[in-house]
């Protein structure tokens, strides 16, 4: 997922004002697009298979219950991997790991990028230039391979991997929220509240912050996905947390114990669907979230990523 | 603002993204990480050995010196020399990126192909079966992780194709009887599919959502109703008005993700074991072999930056409104 050529794009367009922000935007922006509620709908039921499952299953899921691939039974509705443990367990542990990874990092990058980005729109001159700068040049080193290299130079923990992932995403969200705070500044409010004799650290926590959060919040879910996708690009080079069970690691066993020269395709399949449907879910979720509170993001010109267009200015009739 | 300004803007701009990247590199290999040598995995290895090869390398020099010999040797195209094979490591990884340019341009090429047949029909039947279909698609592909879908290529589509999942050659190729030139490209191409396939499709999704929604822009410009108004076929208002018109967008975004064709492509060659740049990463990390990922990445960041500036370029001549 191209996150910097996203970011860049999208982030560039300072120009416009945002939409005066009410309470529960977040709820109006979510309600009002069937897109969002999926995805929602989709993340939830993950979130709730990590927190509720472990409390009925318990015992090692690497546990060996039968036969190396042992094709899906009653017992065992997914079968069973190259280590012949239960599937379905892997799949429940992988999800606790998984979404871990996916949360911590987007939340390291969220704050990284999002001290940066408000630092930037809020004192702008040269800080602001300087900050940039920095973010333009990192926007354009290429993700992956940094990822791949920093991962092999720090050796496989998880922890590592987070704040790797972490590191590395904040460019795109620290062009997002500097745009979004140098409109927000510029608002008679703040001034007035400056003109009061407010100080700056008022102005951002009292003014500023609560007006970006909610941004802030979708471009997180956003970064969740790219999380998550990562991690299982970063284990399946051998780069992961030897001692856990992701999705990532998940994918990686069954290349690594050749599930398809036994043509296990349930060794395969079930992990990678799972990553699908969580990218799938926090992608149309984040940006349903980011097109109903930024409606500079649905002009077509200022944005590459674009899932709403403007509407059709001349009526075509397409028969 | 002149042309020329923007012009030297982003030339320095790019420069400068260069000498980062080229910081960058030293800072993660050799100040964060310990020494390269002590990290090479090697049994034979004696300790003179080592000794010897940290003298070589310049490591037992102070951080700023080793810096200062470290561009100095970047300036002259020296990349270092692979600690595995002792070969530079520009001789070392050049045959695989052949490779690699080659796996990539022809995946790039189905990716565009799909994307521009799925927006175009998308943008065409907005609102349709056809459009929320063609969308969903795309994005579901776009949510895969390439490896994954790499195995599932493996998996179901090979056997049914009756392609080969590995290597770029066949191994009993040329030796019952003398490979033509034709037999030895049809080979490779062979072995390329997959992999390119598999790229096309993790891409096409993103490339799919920015035609159609570049076409539905143009599609709704007075020229294009003129263009209805004067008889002309769909096919031609359509080709010759709306994607024409609409490729200022695309060819920005397919030079610009090209980050994420390379990131995408190191994973996919290891499915495949196709023997290109990614492949050699993975062995590089395999092997420790730090000097062979140092070149790499270096490689693929210049590529990736040398690919923003084309971007910018061609913005720059296709849309002369940039330059302000």
């Amino acid at each position: 997922m191209s996150a910097s050529t996203q970011g860049a794009a999208a982030a560039d367009s300072g120009l416009a004002q945002a939409a005066p922000r009410r309470p529960g935007a977040i709820k109006t922006a979510i309600l009002t697009q069937p897109q969002a509620l999926i995805g929602l709908a989709i993340i939830g039921a993950f979130v709730i298979i990590a927190l509720v499952a472990p409390l009925f299953l318990s015992g090692d899921p690497k546990a060996k219950v039968g036969p190396i691939f042992e094709p899906p039974s009653t017992a065992h509705p997914l079968g069973l991997d190259g280590g012949g443990a239960d599937m379905i367990r892997l799949l429940i542990a992988g999800t606790r790991v998984s979404l871990l990874v996916g949360f911590c990092a987007a939340l390291v990058s969220a704050i990284i990028g999002g001290t940066i980005g408000v630092l930037s729109g809020f004192f702008g001159g040269k800080t602001d230039i300087a900050l940039m700068r920095m973010t333009d040049y990192f926007l354009v080193i290429p993700d992956i391979p940094l990822m791949i290299v920093a991962a092999a130079l720090f050796g496989r923990s998880l922890t590592n991997i987070i704040i790797i992932i972490g590191i590395i995403y904040w460019t795109t969200t620290a062009r997002l929220i500097r745009a979004q705070v140098k409109s927000v500044r510029e608002r008679v409010y703040v001034k007035r509240s400056r003109a009061l004799g407010a100080g700056n650290g008022r102005l951002i926590f009292k003014h500023i912050l609560p007006q970006v959060a909610p941004l802030l919040i979708a471009n997180t879910v956003l970064l969740v996905a790219y999380a998550i996708f990562a991690e299982t690009f970063i284990t399946f080079l051998g780069l992961g947390d030897p001692s856990v069970i992701s999705w990532g690691r998940l994918i990686e066993n069954a290349f690594q114990d050749d599930a398809i020269l036994n043509n296990a395709w349930w060794a395969i399949v079930p992990p990678g669907l799972c990553v699908t449907l969580i990218v799938l879910g926090a992608t149309i979720f984040g940006q349903s979230l980011e097109d109903g509170l930024n409606p500079r993001l649905r002009v077509g010109h200022l944005s590459v990523r674009r899932f709403k267009v403007r509407p059709l200015r001349g009526k075509l009739d397409t028969e | 603002m002149g042309g020329f300004d923007y012009l030297a803007k982003r030339l320095l701009f790019a420069a400068v993204t260069v000498f980062v990247a080229i910081t960058l590199n030293f800072v993660l290999f050799r100040t964060l990480s310990g020494d390269a040598v002590s990290a090479l995995r090697c049994r034979q290895c004696t300790q003179a050995f080592k000794d010897y090869q940290r003298h070589e390398l310049g490591l037992d020099e102070s951080k700023w010196q080793q810096y200062k010999l470290y561009l100095n040797d970047l300036a002259h195209g020296d990349f270092g020399r692979s600690l595995r094979s002792q070969a530079p490591v520009t001789t070392e990884i050049w045959p695989p990126i052949k490779n690699t340019i080659a796996m990539v341009a022809l995946g790039t090429f189905f990716s565009i192909v799909f994307g521009i047949l799925v927006g175009v029909i998308s943008a065409w039947r907005r609102g349709t079966a056809a459009d929320k279909g063609g969308l969903w698609t795309g994005l579901a592909f776009y949510s895969m992780p390439p490896q994954w879908l790499g195995l599932l290529m493996v998996l179901f589509v090979a056997g049914a194709l009756g392609l080969p999942t590995s290597g770029i050659k066949d191994p009993t190729l040329g030796i019952l009887s003398d490979a033509s030139t034709w037999d030895v490209f049809v080979d490779k191409m062979r072995h390329m599919i997959l992999p390119a396939l598999t790229l096309g499709l993790v891409l096409f999704g993103e490339y799919a959502l920015v035609v159609r929604s570049a076409m539905l822009e143009t599609l709704g410009e007075d020229y294009v109703l003129t263009a209805r108004a004067k008889g002309l076929s769909n096919w031609s208002i359509v080709w010759k008005h709306g994607l024409r018109n609409a490729a200022l967008p695309i060819i920005t975004l397919i030079a610009l993700s090209l980050g994420f064709i390379i990131g995408g492509s190191i994973t996919i060659e290891y499915v495949f074991s196709y023997p290109g740049i990614g492949l050699a990463v993975v062995e590089a990390i395999d092997q420790r072999d730090y000097p062979i990922l140092q070149g790499a990445f270096l490689l693929l960041t210049f590529s990736v930056i040398f690919a923003n500036l084309v971007a910018d370029l061609l913005y720059f001549k296709l849309d002369p409104r940039v330059s302000t």
